[in-house]
């Protein structure tokens, strides 16, 4: 028996959300008397780097269209199978997503998506997911001999586990695909809005476009990535990747600064798992402040620049 | 162009929230039902385009008790041509997908599309599960889509970006938002839509192989710390020294 953890390197390179995925697999192996493995199309040099996040056995392959769902299922699959593996793990992303379904299907297994704890052993490996967009929380009960699950970022937190394994690599030349990669293109500079730790968002009250200057002077100030109401990216003020919410994405940053957004129900399930909350409304009565930490009644105009003063002369400290 | 959409039915997005009393059932007590908004702006919305643009038509599916006929009318509404509706309870993605791939099989569309995701269980599993009992390709996100003769190019949203592909039809795919611009219903889609024809067939055996157990509500913030609007700072080092988040 195993535990497959499936691990994407994204331009070569591991994020800190790759280190995370194999601590869990490591410790729901550990806890099966078991041991992961990590599946990585990482080149060795990298992938060695797995061995100190709690990779027993460290395996990378190289091929061209790991964006092609259907290769990539029978890809996972065949490997689980030659490994026996009773659980595989996949991140929580577009890329996991695409997957998760498919592999289960194809190993008639039992599955959930959006994990965010381990395993309860002694409760038919029941795992907690997130619902209704964040509104409230599901606790499963996963049956069959099989497993698969996508694991939610900032679920365990990363620590360093050391083995002392090495990488071997496996053939997948037979592997074809009918789905070719035309480009990839990704936001340069920033990180991206499902993965950034802080976010500054802005909805209505900016009155429009044209005033988006002191939000991306305070995002930038802080490091954080930008986003936006759904009014706001619907007017064509913003792009819609910027759009958060039940229909947007569902984010859960450490810290979520709301300015001028009245706080709907619809905006607050996606946003409302943020550790830290501050709200910036002229309305004291703004929904929002219910789903705060902290909150400032004023004018955004006034007090956005000068929290981003207060912010640079605390960076500059 | 044959295509098929697979549309659900999710409580209205402002539905509060609630449990039985041993929290092992969701309220549904008041509850207003909508068609999961991706399915219906997106998925539904870009499949008329191809249609009224190439010809052909365009089946909606949707896996549930009666009910549900309402929801199904109004994709009916807003443009699809037929719908069927698998007379089974949706008790989890596996069971959806396993009725909707079993009706599709050899009825040879073109494209399957539905929503990225239902906003209630938020999943996004049946498109791969159908994509995958019937072997075909399956595209996730996809925010834009171009259809040259059998060709299609997909824009399909990543972290931080997008990926473009291209492939050949049949295929599966996901819509997300930027695919279609949401269609209000008019009086004649509303007319016509009594008759265009709602066929309902029996589902095949099929036991989910994961269950709910519990629900819980997220933990409630204890209440907001107002401050100062003069005084920035004090909010910084808040921040700082109290939520440790900066
Ligand atoms: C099916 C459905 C799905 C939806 N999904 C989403 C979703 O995913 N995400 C989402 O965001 N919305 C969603 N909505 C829309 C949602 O209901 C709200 O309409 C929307 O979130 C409001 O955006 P807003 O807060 O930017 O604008 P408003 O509600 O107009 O709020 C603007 C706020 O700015 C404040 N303000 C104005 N001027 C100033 C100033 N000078 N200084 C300080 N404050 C100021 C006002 O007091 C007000 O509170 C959805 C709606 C439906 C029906």
């Amino acid at each position: 028996m195993s535990i497959l953890v499936y691990i994407e390197a994204i331009n070569g390179n591991f994020k800190k959300a790759a280190y995370e995925l194999c601590n869990y697999g490591c410790k729901l192996a550990e806890s099966m008397s078991t041991q992961c493995i990590a599946l990585t199309n990482a080149d060795s040099s990298v992938a060695q780097k797995l061995s100190n996040y709690g990779a027993d056995k460290i395996v990378n392959f190289s091929h061209e269209a790991l964006h092609d769902s259907k290769m990539m299922t029978k890809l996972i699959s065949d490997f689980a199978k030659a490994n026996d593996a009773s659980v595989v793990i996949l991140a929580d992303n577009s890329r996991g997503k695409s997957l998760l379904g498919r592999i289960a299907t194809r190993m008639d297994g039992s599955v959930v998506s959006s994990v965010t704890t381990l395993p309860d052993l002694t409760n038919q490996f029941a795992v907690d997911k997130s619902l209704f967009s964040g509104k409230s929380v599901g606790t499963f009960q996963m049956v069959s001999n099989f497993k698969i699950i996508s694991v939610s970022r900032n679920s365990i937190g990363v620590q360093e586990i050391s083995k002392p394994s090495n990488v071997e690599t496996f053939d997948a030349s037979s592997y074809s695909s009918d789905v070719s990669l035309v480009e990839t293109t990704r936001v340069q500079g920033t990180v991206p809005l499902p993965e950034a730790e802080l976010v500054v968002s802005a909805g209505r009250g900016m009155k429009g476009p044209e005033n988006w200057g002191i939000i991306e002077e305070l995002a930038e100030t802080l490091g954080a990535t930008t986003a936006c109401s759904r009014p706001v990216s619907d007017s064509g003020w913003r792009p819609h990747h910027e759009h958060v919410g039940q229909t947007g994405i569902a984010i859960k940053p450490n810290l979520y600064i709301a300015i001028g957004i009245s706080g709907a129900i619809q905006h607050l399930a996606g946003v409302n798992n943020s550790k830290t909350i501050v709200v910036i409304n002229k309305d004291s009565e703004a929904p929002f402040f219910k789903a705060a930490d902290y909150g400032v009644v004023a004018d955004l105009f006034d007090v956005v620049p000068r929290l981003n003063e207060s912010l640079k002369k605390f960076k500059e400290g | 162009m044959n295509l098929l959409v697979c549309i659900s039915k999710t409580p209205e997005t402002t539905a509060k929230i609630s449990f039985n009393a041993d929290s092992t059932e969701f309220n549904t007590e008041g509850i207003q039902y909508i068609m999961n908004p991706y399915d219906e702006w997106y998925a539904l919305v870009r499949a008329i385009e191809l249609q009224e643009a190439m010809g052909g038509k365009v089946v909606v599916i949707n896996v549930g008790p009666a009910e549900n006929d309402i929801v199904i009318r109004k994709a009916l509404a807003i443009g699809a041509d037929e719908a069927i509706r698998i007379d089974g309870e949706a008790k989890s993605a596996s069971y959806v997908a396993k009725q909707i791939a079993e009706y599709a099989k050899d009825k040879s569309f073109d494209m399957i599309l539905l929503g990225k995701e239902s906003i209630d269980y938020n999943g996004s599993l049946v498109g791969a599960m159908i994509a995958e009992y019937l072997d075909l390709p399956f595209l996730s996100y996809a925010s834009k889509m171009k259809l040259e003769g059998n060709e299609a190019t997909v824009t399909c949203d990543i972290e931080g970006g997008v990926e473009v592909l291209k492939l050949q039809i049949p295929f599966v795919v996901s819509a997300s938002k930027g695919m279609a611009e949401q269609r209000i219903p008019n009086m004649r889609g509303i007319m016509m839509s009594k008759k265009k024809p709602l066929e309902v067939i029996g589902p095949v055996d099929f036991s989910a192989k994961e269950q709910i157990t519990k629900y819980q509500l997220p933990a409630e913030k204890s209440g907001v710390r107002l401050i100062d609007p003069q005084d920035m700072d004090e909010l910084v080092r808040l921040l700082h020294e109290e939520a440790k988040v900066i």
